[in-house]
């Protein structure tokens, strides 16, 4: 029995040292992958907001419109706007280095965004903007301090405000340290619908980020099954062979 | 049924199919008394077969250039029928490989299996190891995400810590002053044929130095001494199908563990696709943390562990001879090692703490590899290293003063 809890310890180990992370706060997502309409409703923000500067290049219209159930002709009069050909990439005419020299930093290519980022940290990130004059933009960001991005969505949330608190550090100095945001000025959205624009844009850039990924998980619990048959199967071959081992 | 006798008569008459299949298998006789821990030799030779099978089918759409590496694994993970599942076998299997061989070398340090007859087929068991960690090296910089890169750029430049040489050498073998897209060239050569093989024979030579000694067992008994009338051993059993009967139970639990992986966590909570490998390589960009995969941590937390320089030796340098002097001790295990017996089984207390202490040290400081170094964890990943060591150069002393049980004559159950 004692040899077995140690074997057991010795295959978990590696489990204990995965449950370990830390990091800013970041509010959870809660993104429903399964609910095609936030899908749309996503893909929609994003054409719409994101891709004037971030290109999703390495997905395809089709792809997309096959995926969220779009038929093509949908997608290329709602999603569409460049006269690419649906079979093509979501690239933008913008390159990096107009990027570079408007911005400072080139947009990113944003299809594997969420698998660089999480999907929590871009729900927070892209709700989290506040009026900072000290930059180019007039925004900063909680998450992601001094970004070079502006608040795109600003329309729809509104304008944000900084909230500081004062905090001493060890040496007896104040300092004050960002401790949220808060609403200054509606925007065209409620919280609570901007907050589902939000949820439903980072649910599409999880999406895409990984679009097999509803596959991957309906295959694996089938092959777990035929493992698991397949399991009992090898057993009572094994323990018919052994029978005659003492 | 005549004419296949024939057939097969006709190929022993031209070709020792027959033998080999004897030899090796029908008349292999190992001992009946393997438990959990002797799985993991056949996983290794599946994981083995799965990363050649897979990386030829990803070679076939895979671009090894700086401009289009990153991209052509994006078109393999979307636009190529079942890429996604070939690919995410590939790197799954990485990890799996790793996992496996570390099992099955502890299965070796728990039994005493390195111990003589087994020399040779420990060293070689260790040259596997080496290649192995080459060839995971190589592959890794092929996705040419950020990680790829600077993990790659880390490790390269540890070589131009060694005195005089160094700088030449690391130029050498980036073949560029930077990690560029020559260097790419030839690691992807390196990565799909030379190295593998050498693995490749260094897995038969493994194999035929393990059928010439035989198998050792968890009572570290050789079944070789009792034999029957006939000359097979008392303790022995034919591998087919006894153990290929087993072995398929193995199998069938391993694909289980690896198939959860693959198919609902293949970023391995970021340990087997590390998140910054989700961006195309920039030099221009240091990522904020750069660790290697998880199976080089524990030498790379050791490397991070040396941090005071000796007369005109850089603790860099010396980081590198104590990463380095950690793969090689392995090699010497088996003369280092002064117990009369071989199991853990009939071993004293003193061989059994320093075994477990040793596990934890190389456990703790794979985690530690993992982790931006405080001061407070390079302290750790010092003691980690010095438990690490003390367990192999001391062990000529602690394994001769310490007690040991009697050795049966037979293996027990």
């Amino acid at each position: 029995m004692k040899k077995y809890l140690l074997s057991i310890l010795f295959l978990v180990s590696p489990a204990i040292v995965l449950a370990s992370g830390g990091g800013v706060h970041l509010d959870k997502a809660n993104i429903d992958p399964g609910n095609k309409e936030s899908l749309q409703r996503g893909a929609k923000t994003f054409v719409n907001y994101c891709m004037g500067c971030h290109s999703a290049k390495y997905e395809r219209y089709n792809r997309l419109g096959r995926d969220l159930g779009i038929s093509d002709d949908d997608v290329i009069q709602n999603l569409m706007f460049t006269g690419d050909k649906i079979g093509g990439q979501m690239d933008i005419a913008m390159t990096s280095e107009m990027g570079k020299k408007w911005f400072g930093a080139a947009p990113p290519d944003l299809t594997l965004v969420a698998r660089v980022r999480s999907t929590d940290w871009l729900y927070t990130y892209l709700r989290t903007f506040y009026q900072d004059d000290s930059r180019p933009f007039g925004v900063n960001n909680e998450v992601f301090a001094n970004v070079g991005m502006p608040n795109v969505l600003w329309q729809l949330q509104g304008t944000q405000k900084a909230v500081f608190k004062t905090v001493v550090d060890d040496d007896g100095h104040e300092h004050e340290m960002l401790e949220g945001v808060e609403l200054e000025k509606a925007g065209s959205q409620t919280p609570a619908e901007f907050d589902r624009t939000v949820r439903d844009l980072v649910n599409f850039l999880t999406y895409m980020g990984e679009p097999i990924k509803q596959q991957r998980q309906s295959l694996g619990i089938k092959v777990m099954l035929f493992l698991l048959v397949f399991f009992i199967v090898a057993y009572l071959l094994k323990k018919e062979y052994w029978k005659d081992v003492h | 049924m005549g004419m296949l006798v024939n057939f097969r008569d006709w190929i022993d008459a031209r070709f020792p199919l027959t033998k080999m299949w004897e030899e090796h298998l029908s008349k292999y006789y190992a001992p009946k008394n393997f438990n959990f821990w002797y799985f993991f030799g056949s996983l290794a030779l599946l994981v083995l077969v799965l990363q050649i099978i897979t990386g030829i089918f990803l070679t076939m759409n895979y671009k090894p250039d700086a401009s289009q590496a990153f991209a052509s694994v994006e078109y393999i993970m979307r636009d190529v029928d079942w890429g996604w599942l070939i690919r995410y076998m590939h790197s799954t299997g990485a990890s799996a490989f790793f996992i496996v061989v570390y099992l099955h070398m502890f299965r070796a340090m728990l039994y005493g299996s390195y111990k003589g007859p087994r020399e040779l087929l420990w060293i070689f068991g260790m040259m596997i190891y080496l290649a192995l960690m080459a060839e995971a090296f190589f592959g890794y910089l092929l996705p040419w995400g950020q990680m790829s890169y600077w993990g790659a750029q880390v490790i390269i430049s540890l070589f131009g810590a060694i005195p005089v040489i160094g700088d030449d050498l690391s130029l050498w073998i980036r073949g560029d002053f930077v990690i560029s897209d020559v260097t790419l060239n030839r690691f992807f050569a390196l990565h799909v044929i030379a190295v593998p093989f050498v693995l490749a024979i260094l897995v038969v030579v493994h194999i035929l130095a393990l059928h010439e000694v035989g198998s050792n067992n968890p009572d570290g008994v050789e079944i070789k001494k009792n034999k029957d009338e006939n000359g097979i051993p008392k303790d022995g059993i034919p591998f087919h199908p006894y153990y290929t009967v087993k072995d398929i139970v193995g199998v069938v639990v391993f694909l289980m563990f690896f198939s959860f992986v693959m198919f609902f966590v293949p970023e391995g909570g970021g340990y087997f696709l590390e998140a910054p490998n989700f961006e195309p390589a920039n030099p221009l960009k240091t990522p904020e943390h750069i660790a290697p995969v998880w199976y080089f941590t524990p030498y790379y937390a050791m490397l991070r562990a040396v941090t005071i320089d000796i007369g005109p030796l850089s603790a860099k340098f010396l980081g590198v001879i104590v990463m380095g002097s950690a793969v090689v001790i392995l090699f010497f295990l088996p003369w280092l090692d002064r117990s009369p017996v071989k199991s853990i089984r009939y071993r004293g207390p003193i061989c059994k703490i320093m075994l477990a202490l040793f596990v934890i040290a190389f456990v703790v400081l794979g985690w530690l590899g993992t982790q931006a170094p405080t001061d407070a964890k390079t302290t750790m990943a010092q003691i980690g290293t010095i438990v690490y060591f003390a367990f192999f150069l001391l062990m000529p002393i602690y394994t001769k003063i310490d007690s040991t049980k009697p050795v049966p004559d037979r293996v027990t159950g």
